[in-house]
């Protein structure tokens, strides 16, 4: 009984250390509204059977920042122009394109070739492409909270307003397009809202790495619950679980954040995987 | 009132036509097989009764007025496409999302949409089944939800495209008991398309039938027979009947049959890949 007085009480000064430092309390804020926002969208992501083409937006989003730092303004308004601007015209084009892996996949590697480019002739701003790919929460200010704040609000404003017809055309296509659903304009609303999201996403766990937030909880969620609206509250949870617990793993072990989400994204998800194929199919398969 | 007129109506999908000056009146209550070749033009003309084609040609009038998008009077039951593998949303958040689906704003039901919901399920017997994702559902299980969806809101017309696609026969005849039951109830007008004819022979009142880009509705004895369908199919057909079935045969060989094997290939590929879900 004492020990684990004990111990809870050392585990509670451990933790009031880590947010005794101002970038610690930053960074839980920064991925905190980012979990929020990425288990939100990317549940409907991982519904829709787009993950690829939110893979792609995040790559072409590379181009964009690194674009902006040669041109001198911040990396997230260029990625956010650039993973709009392909969201939406994703989206224009309509399924013929964006549920093309092989258009998709030649985009986004056309895309981070152009990335590097803009590196090499900006070559001051190298330092910073590691932090573009794999993130940097650590070094997140009190300004870039606002922002993240802000965009996330807009997001996930956004996200409610179309959640209705969405979910229809998502699930039944043509019957939502019987019922007068205007199918283009959903899908290409989705697609900006889902660059929106992914350019939070890469500010803390970068680029490479927004499949760890933006896919790994809500296809997690969707293995252990079959709800609509507990699937939801499951991705968010996981997403917030995964990150903050990520924080607190690299705080105390010294390896990368986005390391330290990635495998717990990664664990999770198997887990979850696991869990669902154990308890199996809810019914009996009849014999032939 | 009818409730389907055409009136020497004409239908275009990209330049190609695929009715052409068509004409034809359902009644109310009426249960039609809606039969034909591949490609006729089963599913375009249901297009065009849900608002979502107007005709190039002719006139086109749904309860007496034109078709319009998202008329809630017509229960539709579009042709079964592949469901993504992974879609582990349970039968009932799936068929609730078709309720007032079109409007903005989050997916939450009112305690009567839910209410509606229970009773529709009810009526098919899929209460239980709702409670299972889509993932993990045989083909005539998602057969029945998906039945059950186009009859919420208690529509007066009910549109099924293909409903017996990648049933086996069992289900087949469950599937066309459970239609002939609720709309005879519920005076629900039918139009049923389908590739066999014999299954439907005991329920249907009439047979639409399509081909080579004309339409031709009347009783069974009326439409199957050598003359009317050897202009349908552009070929020269022979009828055949034996033991209360009847064949529609082309040198020889069974038209229906064909194109009914070519769809159990379909029905295969499908089922394949479900069977490999559970092992």
């Amino acid at each position: 009984m004492i020990m684990v007085t004990v111990m809870i009480m050392a585990t509670a000064i451990t933790i009031i250390d880590m947010f005794a430092y101002e970038f610690m309390t930053n960074a839980f804020a920064a991925a905190g509204i980012v979990a929020v926002v990425s288990g939100l969208v990317g549940y409907f992501l991982v519904m829709r059977g787009q993950t690829f083409a939110g893979h792609a937006l995040s790559h072409i989003g590379f181009a964009g920042a690194t674009g902006a730092g040669l041109i001198g303004i911040a990396p997230l308004w260029g990625l956010l122009a650039f993973t709009l601007a392909a969201g939406i015209a994703m989206g224009a084009l309509g399924e013929r394109i964006s549920n093309r892996d092989v258009a998709i996949g030649v985009i986004l590697a056309l895309a981070l070739g152009f990335g590097l480019l803009f590196l090499h002739y900006y070559t001051s701003f190298a330092t910073q492409a590691t932090a573009l790919l794999f993130g940097n929460v650590l070094a997140v200010d009190h300004s870039m909270i606002v922002t993240l704040a802000v965009l996330g609000a807009i997001t996930l404003a956004a996200l409610a307003a179309i959640m209705r017809p969405l979910i229809f055309c998502s699930l039944q296509p043509e019957l939502a397009e019987a019922k007068g659903v205007p199918l283009r304009f959903i899908s290409t609303a989705f697609l900006a809202i889902v660059a929106l999201a992914v350019s939070e996403c890469a500010q803390i766990v970068g680029v490479l790495l927004v499949f760890t937030l933006m896919v790994g909880p809500p296809a997690a969620a969707q293995r252990v619950t079959t709800g609509l609206w507990s699937g939801l509250v499951a991705a968010t949870v996981f997403a917030l679980a995964e990150s903050w617990l990520g924080l607190t793993m690299a705080f105390y072990t010294d390896w990368p954040v986005s390391f330290c989400i990635a495998v717990l994204s990664a664990l999770v998800y198997f887990a979850c995987l696991a869990l669902s194929m154990r308890m199996g199919p809810a019914h009996p398969v009849p014999a032939p | 009132m009818s409730v389907i007129t055409f009136d020497h109506a004409t239908l275009h999908i990209g330049g190609r036509s695929v009715l052409s000056d068509v004409s034809f009146t359902i009644e109310a209550g009426e249960f039609i097989g809606l039969l034909g070749p591949n490609g006729a033009g089963k599913t375009t003309l249901m297009r065009a009764i849900l608002g979502l084609l107007p005709p190039s040609g002719g006139r086109v009038e749904i309860f007496g007025r034109t078709p319009e998008r998202g008329n809630p009077a017509i229960g539709y039951f579009p042709q079964l496409r592949t469901v993504l593998p992974d879609l582990r949303v349970r039968g009932r958040d799936f068929i609730a999302s078709s309720l007032n689906g079109e409007r903005w704003g989050l997916p939450s039901l009112s305690r009567k949409e839910r209410l509606a919901v229970e009773a529709t399920l009810e009526s098919v017997g899929a209460r239980k089944l709702a409670a299972r994702p889509l993932s993990e559902m045989s083909g005539g299980e998602r057969q029945r939800l998906l039945l059950a969806q186009a009859l919420m809101g208690n529509p007066m017309l009910l549109l099924l495209d293909e409903p017996l696609i990648s049933l086996d026969a069992r289900n087949q005849e469950i599937a066309i008991d459970v239609v002939r039951t609720v709309c005879r109830q519920r005076k629900i007008t039918v139009l049923f398309s389908a590739h066999e004819l014999n299954q439907l022979l005991g329920t249907l009142d009439r047979v639409l039938y399509l081909g080579n880009r004309q339409a031709v509705l009347g009783t069974v004895d009326e439409v199957v027979k050598a003359p009317v369908l050897s202009q349908l199919y552009g070929a020269d057909i022979q009828v055949v009947r034996a033991d209360g079935h009847i064949f529609v045969m082309s040198r020889g060989r069974d038209v229906e049959r064909v194109d009914h094997m070519h769809d159990h290939d379909h029905g295969h590929g499908y089922d394949h890949g479900h069977s490999h879900h559970h092992h």
